[in-house]
């Protein structure tokens, strides 16, 4: 092949419109910058920010009683109702209940898993182990759920019937590979040798966990809590699949929409969620999770 | 006569199919300043881990001053670790990590910190003692583990290649001063390194691993003037071998023979050599100035080539430079010769 001489003259003699273009971005970092992020700057600012926004004025809007139809004048009535209410304060707790039940659950699950993948498994088992982990989210969200309605009606393996207990087990299986990873994640990256110099100062197995191993740990405990807490909150299938009567914030979002054909009153009962997990953020964003995500 | 600090018995290591470590036998005394010298691959620090508590031996014992230990986990043995990457714990601070072990000894609260402190002290780090590992710069942090190793006075301090991470200069500095330190505190200090400068001038006594092995062990002048193996030879400072033919014409022997660069001389072909000194003639091929010394390599008549090491006493680089390509003669005192096994 006849390459070309790779001088700085050859290469000002061979400008193409294209090699001019990609010195120019070379040289416009900023231009190069916006240039990559504005359809994903655009994807969020819209389609995320501005149905957020959305969700918010629509539930300062009020719905016709009789029409169903949207008035769009501001008024604070569905937030007073929200919060008068009895039976919505006890959703809104229950629905926080079962989403801590669910990420203590997971916790106490995922950590030692975890903990096997990341220190004791051969590198070769850690890549299977990962991929078990991640296997059962290939599979329907709806499926996993029936699966567990199957074995928990009274004829099935478990038959322990259905309710809240039932719902905290099947949203624990949803969501513990998303504890699982960032945990395992966090323990890589955590040097052997500290564990090896707790030992060698001597220190024994439980006091080498609860003195090395869990601080260092913590944010990315955080971080995979953030998933399961934030994924419960806002689940309202898995309840009404195994739920049997019982009800979270999700389910009066959804009957709002469909039955009660109230928009605004479903939009203010669905920024309970988000204020909550604004607030969880807010709090653990001074532990440095949120560089673990 | 009382125990060694440690004694290694038929020590042997395999992970899978590969024999890290294929028969150690150590006796290292109390007080001594002992370090395992070898390649990376040749063992030491896998014998380090087995001493230490991290590996458990496929066979063989280890005792610490006469008790057997093989069978004991870490927690259970009078050693402390300096580790390669120090192992500091990034969450706490400075005092904190020297605490630790005190702490886990339930040591109590005043004595622990006056310990504490007086460690730092003694690797002069008063001050620091509310930093993070994080603040401190690596010879800080080297000095930090140390500190945290010996404030619980083990019976043997293990270090892994201790001064690996740090630049030449610092090295040097840190070398003299663990030096002093292990004088002070008249702790065993038993060293992992692959530096065979640093295992010289540190040491008391020196054992030099080759492929799971210890070759030789012995003080830094044995190892370095009497290598037993042509291995030490030529890890231990260079190796300068005269074998076969050339072994017969320039000595009159069988067998292969070494001679120091430094025990040189370079001389001109006509100059007298003396009944007790032996030499060979051959061509200068290369002249390296490296400040203080100059380096000839020289191919010799009879085969092969000598490296030979003169200082620059009297000369300077235009004089050595010119000699390249010229015919010189080398002599050596034969007692600086020595038989290599092979």
């Amino acid at each position: 092949m006849n390459a070309a001489p790779n001088t700085p003259a050859a290469a000002l003699s061979r400008r193409t419109p294209r090699r001019r273009l990609s010195a120019f971005l070379h040289r416009h970092a900023g231009v190069r910058l916006s240039l990559l992020l504005s359809a994903p700057m655009l994807w969020l600012g819209i389609a995320y920010l501005g149905a957020l926004a959305a969700l918010f004025a629509a539930a300062l809007w009020r719905a016709d009683t009789f029409t169903g139809d949207l008035i769009r004048e501001v008024t604070w009535a569905n937030f007073q109702d929200l919060f008068t209410t009895e039976v919505y304060r006890t959703i809104a707790l229950r629905s926080v209940g079962v989403a801590v039940a669910v990420t203590l659950i997971d916790l106490v699950i995922a950590f030692p898993m975890a903990f096997a993948m990341a220190k004791l498994a051969s590198p070769r088992a850690q890549r299977w182990l990962v991929i078990a982990v991640l296997t059962p989210l290939w599979a329907s969200y709806l499926v996993k759920a029936y699966a567990w309605r199957v074995m928990l009606s009274s004829e099935g393996v478990l038959g322990w019937g259905y309710g809240l207990t039932a719902t905290i087990i099947t949203l624990s299986y949803l969501w513990l590979p998303y504890m699982i990873l960032p945990i395992y994640a966090g323990l890589e990256r955590l040097p052997n040798s500290l564990l090896e110099a707790a030992g060698d100062l001597g220190a024994r197995g439980w006091r080498t966990f609860r003195t090395v191993v869990w601080p260092l740990a913590f944010p990315a405990v955080v971080a995979g809590s953030i998933f399961t807490f934030s994924l419960s909150l806002g689940d309202y299938i898995a309840v009404k699949i195994v739920g049997g009567r019982s009800q979270l914030i999700g389910n009066v979002v959804y009957d709002n929409i469909g039955a009660a054909n109230n928009l605004p009153f479903a939009a203010a009962v669905a920024t309970v969620p988000v204020v909550i997990m604004l607030v969880y953020l807010a709090a653990v964003r001074r532990t440095g999770a949120l560089e673990n995500l | 006569m009382s125990d060694p600090a440690v004694r290694l018995s038929g020590l042997r290591k395999s992970f899978g199919a590969v024999h890290a470590v294929t028969g150690v036998d150590l006796d290292i005394a109390d007080g001594e300043f002992f370090a395992m010298l070898g390649p990376s691959g040749s063992g030491k620090t896998t014998v380090l881990r087995m001493i230490a508590g991290f590996e458990s031996p496929t066979s063989g014992t280890v005792e610490l001053g006469g008790v057997d230990v093989t069978r004991l986990a870490p927690f259970e043995r009078d050693v402390n670790t300096v580790f390669q990457d120090y192992a500091l714990f990034p969450h706490m601070s400075v005092l904190d990590n020297v605490e630790y072990g005190l702490r886990v000894k339930r040591v109590p609260r005043a004595e622990r910190r006056e310990r504490a402190l007086a460690a730092l002290a003694s690797v002069r780090l008063e001050g620091y003692e509310r930093r993070r590992p994080g603040q401190l710069s690596g010879g800080q942090r080297q000095r930090v583990a140390l500190a945290r190793a010996l404030v619980n006075r083990p019976r043997v301090l293990l270090l892994d290649e201790p001064l690996g991470a740090l630049d030449l200069k610092l090295r040097e500095e840190m070398q003299v001063e663990l030096k002093s330190i292990q004088r002070e505190v008249g702790i065993t200090f038993l060293f992992v390194t692959h530096d065979q400068e640093e295992a010289l001038t540190m040491s008391d006594r020196v054992a030099v691993f080759d492929r799971g092995r210890v070759e030789q062990v012995g003080t830094p002048a044995e190892i370095y003037e009497r290598p037993a193996t042509a291995f030490v030879a030529g890890f231990v400072g260079t190796s300068n071998l005269i074998s076969g033919s050339a072994a017969q014409a320039v000595l009159g022997r069988e067998g292969t023979f070494s001679v120091r660069p430094e025990k040189l001389r370079v001389a001109a072909l006509g100059d007298p050599v003396d009944g007790a000194e032996h030499s060979a003639t051959g061509t200068v091929s290369e002249v390296v100035y490296a400040g203080p010394a100059t380096r000839f390599v020289v191919e010799l008549d009879a085969g092969g080539r000598l490296i030979a090491l003169q200082q620059n006493l009297q000369v300077s680089s235009m004089d050595v430079m010119g000699l390249r390509g010229t015919k010189v003669r080398l002599v050596w005192h034969r007692r600086h010769e020595f038989a290599i096994v092979s």
